[in-house]
């Protein structure tokens, strides 16, 4: 990594050491296996074992009846055929994908640009921007869930109150968890809120190391303000940039929780299904648990497809 | 970062900056700023942006619940646990894959990012049953033990940076006065990870304290519920949502991880950013 090695050290805590002890241990020492067993016992039972179940029974038929003893028999890849020909999976498909990417892009955009700002502000706004920035991603999910509900109440709510002041009439009294379009405009800045922090941070905290002599002299070669970005912010910020575009996508696309809770305000459950409460509806409440499994799989395996080029990338530029 | 910007466009970022704090900053506001005004003002359709009304009874409504106190019991229970178990265990894998080459590393530093990605809903059913034939559902043993699982690998992720920062000659030379490999970690490693530990302690202690789904769906009885089932509950217990109280509830939750968060700020991000930049 050429990042630690040719700026300034990130900061006092963190004294610069690249190379692991790397020819010394070529001899097999069972010290290194030793440390790594708790951790991945505890991951493989909690993850590898139920992993290995849900594989499995995305090609048996699993129902209810299973679930109460009744041995469930191989089905080949009927689970998988069945929800590739459910409309309603394709259409959860789709609005998946774009909340997630809309939610990504945004993040990214958003907290980049914040992390840029930060370094441009005097020194109170910066600390007011940080605190905020703090404030926010401290909050618990289920405590901000509550607060957007509120702000967004159709009785009640700022956001309509605001909205209908400025003359908009129409949006007095509106409620946003109706229409799946509103519903999902909430939903990407409920998220887009919580997510953009850590983005700033982590950047805000990698631009602080770029070599301030190297932005002098190419001032000085007569770099503008965009060609810097280009070319040296980018370059140096990018292992950061690229681990948090992965984290990202992974989780706008397995969203969850806020989806799931926002969708008992509305109930237009059907229309507002992203992967992760389409699975959780077939499967916890629809008891089809195969059908279930295998939709799971296909998310698992749209995940990968989405992020495997950023992933080896990462992989790459970090040597791990 | 530019050498010196012009007075012009120092005083446009700093308006920028200014509005984007206060986005930002809002629902944190408006949380607080709700759950101390009366039921009066909370109804009324015009909404108070000052705590004018001000009124600390929705706090009492929430601190006489006997609900809150238990899942505050739970909550801090299972955290505790957590944080614990997943510091122990990353601790040493991090020393393993910082400190050692051998088959294997890159797979297992693979799988800490694909791990991520295993979509948890799906999980859940043979998770549900697992925990059931151990007779653990509706305990806090059993949640922790799965929230461990799951929040180890991220843990490890962020440790190994940190790891990857204390120079290997410390523990040699400890070594050569006679500790032994162990010791070494323990006694030399360990203390100079203090930030690490804490940052990525309070990741564990952050998935932990507000993980939704999972918790539904093993913790069924009243007496076993954890902090976000509580809040979540609350707004549909009573027929009228009693705001008040949900802003209450929501905002003594926040508590705890804003007070841990403020503490801790400046190492988190460092944290993660050594993860990414050392791979």
């Amino acid at each position: 990594m050429t990042v630690t090695s040719t700026r300034a050290k990130p900061e006092g805590t963190l004294p610069d050491r690249t190379e692991p002890a790397a020819p010394r241990k070529r001899r097999r020492n069972p010290l290194p296996y030793i440390l790594l067993l708790p951790a991945v016992l505890i991951v493989l039972v909690d993850m590898g074992y139920p992993l290995l179940r849900q594989i499995t029974m995305a090609f048996q038929h699993f129902s209810l009846e299973q679930q109460f003893g009744k041995p469930a028999e191989f089905v080949g890849l009927d689970n998988f055929t069945r929800v590739l020909g459910d409309s309603a999976f394709w259409l959860t498909l789709g609005r998946s994908l774009a909340f997630c990417l809309v939610c990504a892009a945004l993040t990214m955009a958003i907290g980049i640009g914040g992390a840029l700002l930060l370094t441009k502000l005097s020194r109170p706004v910066s600390v007011f921007v940080q605190a905020a920035m703090l404030l926010a991603w401290a909050m618990p999910v289920l405590s901000s869930l509550q607060v957007f509900q509120w702000i967004f109440d159709s009785r009640s709510g700022v956001v309509d109150w605001t909205l209908a002041g400025l003359g908009m009439q129409g949006m007095a009294g509106y409620n946003w968890f109706s229409n799946p379009l509103t519903f999902f405009a909430v939903a990407a800045i409920l998220v887009i809120w919580m997510s953009v922090p850590l983005v700033v941070f982590m950047v805000y905290a990698s631009v602080t190391q770029i070599d301030e002599s190297m932005l002098e002299a190419s001032t000085l070669d007569g770099a503008n303000g965009w060609k810097q970005f280009r070319e040296i912010t980018v370059p140096t910020i990018a292992p950061v940039l690229l681990l948090v575009t992965i984290l990202e996508i992974i989780w706008d696309l397995r969203v969850f929780t806020q989806i799931f809770i926002l969708q008992k305000n509305g109930g237009i459950t059907e229309q507002t299904n992203v992967l992760g409460t389409y699975v959780y509806q077939v499967g916890l409440s629809g008891g089809d648990y195969g059908v279930a499994s295998a939709t799971a799989l296909i998310m698992l395996l749209i995940t990968l497809l989405l992020t495997w080029r950023y992933v080896t990338q990462f992989l790459k530029q970090g040597e791990v | 970062m530019a050498l010196k910007p012009s007075p012009v466009r120092r005083s446009a970022a700093n308006i920028t900056g200014l509005v984007f704090g206060l986005l930002w900053i809002f629902p944190v506001y408006w949380l607080v700023n709700n759950s101390l005004v009366t039921d009066d003002a909370l109804q009324s359709r015009t909404p108070s942006f000052l705590p004018l009304d001000f009124t600390w009874a929705h706090y009492e409504t929430v601190l006489h619940d006997s609900r809150f106190w238990s899942a505050l019991r739970m909550s801090f229970g299972v955290a505790l646990i957590v944080v614990v178990a997943a510091l122990l265990f990353a601790f040493f894998a991090s020393m393993a894959l910082s400190r050692f080459r051998f088959k294997g590393r890159k797979i297992i530093i693979i799988s800490v990012l694909v791990i991520q990605m295993i979509p948890a809903e799906a999980m859940f059913i043979s998770q549900y049953k697992m925990i059931d034939s151990w007779h653990l559902l509706n305990s806090v043993l059993g949640l922790s033990l799965l929230y461990v699982g799951a929040s180890v690998p991220f843990t490890i992720w962020m440790l190994k940076g940190f790891v990857d920062g204390v120079p290997v000659e410390l523990e040699e030379s400890a070594m050569i006065d006679g500790c032994s490999r162990m010791g070494a970690f323990f006694r030399v490693t360990f203390p100079l990870l203090g930030s690490g530990l804490v940052a990525s302690g309070i990741f564990a202690f952050l998935a932990a304290w507000n993980e939704y789904t999972l918790a539904l769906v093993l913790l069924s009885s009243d007496n076993s519920k954890t902090l976000p089932l509580w809040i979540q509950g609350f707004s549909g217990q009573n027929q009228a949502t009693d705001w008040g109280g949900i802003m209450a509830g929501s905002t003594l939750m926040a508590l705890p991880v804003i007070i841990l968060f403020v503490i801790v700020q400046k190492k988190m991000a460092q944290g993660l950013v050594a993860g990414a930049v050392k791979g």
